[in-house]
């Protein structure tokens, strides 16, 4: 039968280290999720993370496993492709990185590893903001949303949202593409299931995968936690729906 | 080659070939290692020791001479046929070659592979040099160990396709943000090229710094005899770092390296002040990795001060000088950070002069005023004064020793005048 813990701390998680996010943030629970996929498939020893510049890559600090922390902004799939070929293509390597790392200043990298059919997993935490730097807009802020740097809302010359894992299921070098949230115990299961799919896809060397990640930033969003829930339930599922848009 | 019988031999207009005997620190002779055994081809068991190659191509057999199987670059003129030779010669060596994207994402791969414990390297030219400063910064944070061949050429921007010495500063001064060093190389020959790359990877895993091996298009695209070496710089400590997956390394405890050392808490440096203290240790230990050359300098009353092509160029200048008795003589930096300042400052405390030949508007020469406190006049000989106004104009020795002979009646009518 299948290893699944319902409850307590990763197993994969160094002790001492506190996930330092901010209440109501939904960084937290997808490290969990992560971290329970790698654990249930027991590729630990023969897996690393590589994390990019936004507030989830701070996950990788307290993450009991080999891991490049906090590369340059935007350049994770650079340095996943690097170490995976140095290694001769034999361990499991995902990134994990904010919507902006990975389709505003990393798009090129992006892309690219995706037209190599690049054998990593390339994580997008999405929560349409840039939450390190303190509330400003993201290639995903939707339409109208009002962030310090669209303080009258988001406008059509200020962008429309990327929709990444469907774009990159038009390009053959990806196998797998989907969007999973954890903002309710069914989405943070489907999305677990999204994400050890990926991992699988990647060990049959099938190409790059992909996975977003719809998360909550309170503090930005000017919203408690349940406010934010309700939001990405009203306001982002909508525009970012749930799904695997290429297996 | 015995450097005083080509004194003897002032005149002859020919270029010089040096024997590579490196000056590491002020005075001591620095046999930069002993060579052994030359690289393996894997396709015949055997290779001619002796060929005719470029200068791009003698940092392939150089890189491949010192164990590094992996390489990530992205075209650019003019240090292209590097980036070829590694894509024909690699895979026959069971090794990685990658064509990034861009410049950007090619020295992210080699952070990548560099995070693995595997030597790697790239090559570009300025514009590419340039893309790469971020990545080079987060290597020093995260005390990664790469070379980077940068084969420069003129800018600023697009600039030229050809030779020039323009990125002197970018390359000693970190270009970066932060503030960090890296040592820098300089070769004048094919032969230089093919073992100062040996010696870069030696130093960049000694320190776990890029190392850089700042080369032009001239010296790329000249070809000259090579002879194939490998060589021996001693032991180093084992990468027990290495990101490789924890099932692969054993130990126990995770291996991560971190891109933001100072930001995050990491073990090793209790806080952002004791991690900027630790890498100033560092810097200062690279500092006794300098080497120059020194050509007649012993009793010259005039110092030359150039690396590179440059070098060639007044060397040969220093020896028509030297034929018509006057007391000259050249300092070739071989690391130009650390900068040789040592014996430029023993040189100008004897009352030397120094004259910088290099082809750029003037970079190096900031480096030689550093180095001599103003206590003599430091002239500068620079692209402007190339012998044809283009692109491919160079700095030629004619050009050299007219301006040796030009200082050296100014500073005699002067002496005259105040006598």
């Amino acid at each position: 039968m299948e290893r699944q813990r319902v409850s307590g701390t990763p197993v994969i998680w160094r002790e001492g280290v506190e996930a330092a996010f901010c209440p109501g943030c939904h960084d937290g629970t997808i490290g969990r999720l992560m971290l329970e996929a790698v654990d249930e498939m027991g590729i630990r020893d023969n897996t690393v993370c590589i994390s990019g510049v936004t507030c989830a890559g701070f996950l990788s600090l307290g993450m009991e496993m080999d891991s490049v922390i906090c590369v340059a902004h935007g350049r994770a799939p650079d340095v996943a492709t690097g170490l995976k070929r140095a290694l001769f293509y034999r361990p499991v390597v995902f990134t994990i990185q904010g919507d902006g790392d990975t389709i505003a200043i990393g798009a090129g990298s992006l892309i690219n590893a995706a037209m190599r059919a690049e054998n990593i997993t390339v994580c997008m935490v999405n929560n349409t903001v840039y939450g390190t730097t303190g509330g400003q807009m993201a290639p995903t802020s939707l339409p109208g949303q009002i962030t310090t740097t669209t303080p009258t809302g988001r406008e059509r010359l200020n962008g429309l949202p990327a929709l990444v894992p469907e774009m990159l299921a038009t390009l053959d070098g990806v196998a797998y593409a989907a969007r999973g949230a954890v903002n309710t115990p069914a989405n943070y299961q489907k999305t677990k299931k999204f994400f050890k799919q990926a991992l699988t896809r990647q060990m049959e060397g099938a190409g790059m995968t992909f996975v977003e990640f719809l998360s909550a930033c309170p503090p930005n969003w000017k919203l408690n936690p349940l406010e934010s829930l309700k939001r990405i339930e009203e306001e982002m599922i909508p525009a970012y729906p749930i799904g695997e848009f290429k297996t | 080659m015995n450097l005083e019988r080509v004194g003897e031999k002032a005149g002859a207009r020919k270029t010089i070939l040096h024997e590579s005997k490196l000056t590491r620190g002020a005075s001591q002779d620095y046999d930069y290692g002993k060579h052994s055994d030359t690289t393996p081809n894997p396709k015949d068991g055997h290779m001619p020791q002796r060929m005719l190659a470029q200068g791009n191509a003698a940092i392939g057999w150089g890189a491949v001479a010192a164990g590094c199987r992996h390489f990530f670059g992205y075209p650019i003129t003019p240090q292209n046929e590097i980036t070829e030779w590694f894509a024909k010669e690699l895979p026959q060596r069971e090794g990685i070659f990658l064509q990034g994207q861009c410049e950007t994402g090619s020295i992210n791969m080699v952070l990548g592979a560099a995070a693995t414990g595997v030597r790697v390297m790239t090559s570009t030219s300025s514009p590419g040099w340039a893309l790469m400063q971020e990545t080079i910064s987060h290597m020093v944070n995260a005390e990664l160990p790469c070379v980077i061949s940068l084969v420069q050429r003129g800018g600023p921007g697009q600039g030229t396709t050809q030779h020039a010495q323009m990125d002197y500063l970018s390359a000693t001064r970190g270009g970066g943000n932060g503030g960090y060093k890296n040592v820098v190389l300089t070769p004048a020959t094919v032969q230089e090229n093919h073992d100062f790359i040996q010696l870069a990877f030696h130093i960049a895993d000694k320190y776990l710094n890029p190392v850089v091996l700042l080369t032009d298009g001239l010296l790329g695209q000249l070809m000259e005899p090579l002879e194939l070496k490998t060589f021996d710089f001693g032991t180093l400590a084992p990468k027990d770092w290495a990101v490789v997956g924890m099932g692969a390394h054993g130990d126990k405890r995770r291996h991560a390296v971190a891109c933001n050392t100072g930001l995050i808490f990491m073990e090793r440096h209790p806080s952002y002040l004791d991690f900027v203290e630790a890498l100033d240790g560092k810097f200062r230990d690279m500092e006794s990795e300098v080497r120059y050359e020194s050509y007649h300098t012993e009793d010259a009353s005039l110092v030359l001060v150039a690396y590179g092509y440059c070098a060639r160029v007044s060397q040969e200048a220093v020896d028509w000088a030297r034929e018509e008795g006057l007391a000259v003589g050249l300092l070739r930096p071989m690391t130009v950070w650390p900068f040789p300042s040592q014996p430029l400052a023993e040189a100008a405390d004897r009352g030397a002069s120094f004259l910088v030949v290099e082809d750029s508007l003037g970079q190096m020469v900031d480096d030689v005023r550093l180095s001599t406190y103003g206590k003599t006049p430091v002239h500068l000989l620079n692209m402007l004064s190339r012998h044809m106004k283009t692109a491919s104009g160079m700095i030629l020795p004619e050009t050299v020793f007219q301006r040796i002979k030009d200082i050296m009646d100014q500073e005699e009518n002067r002496g005259t005048a105040a006598g």
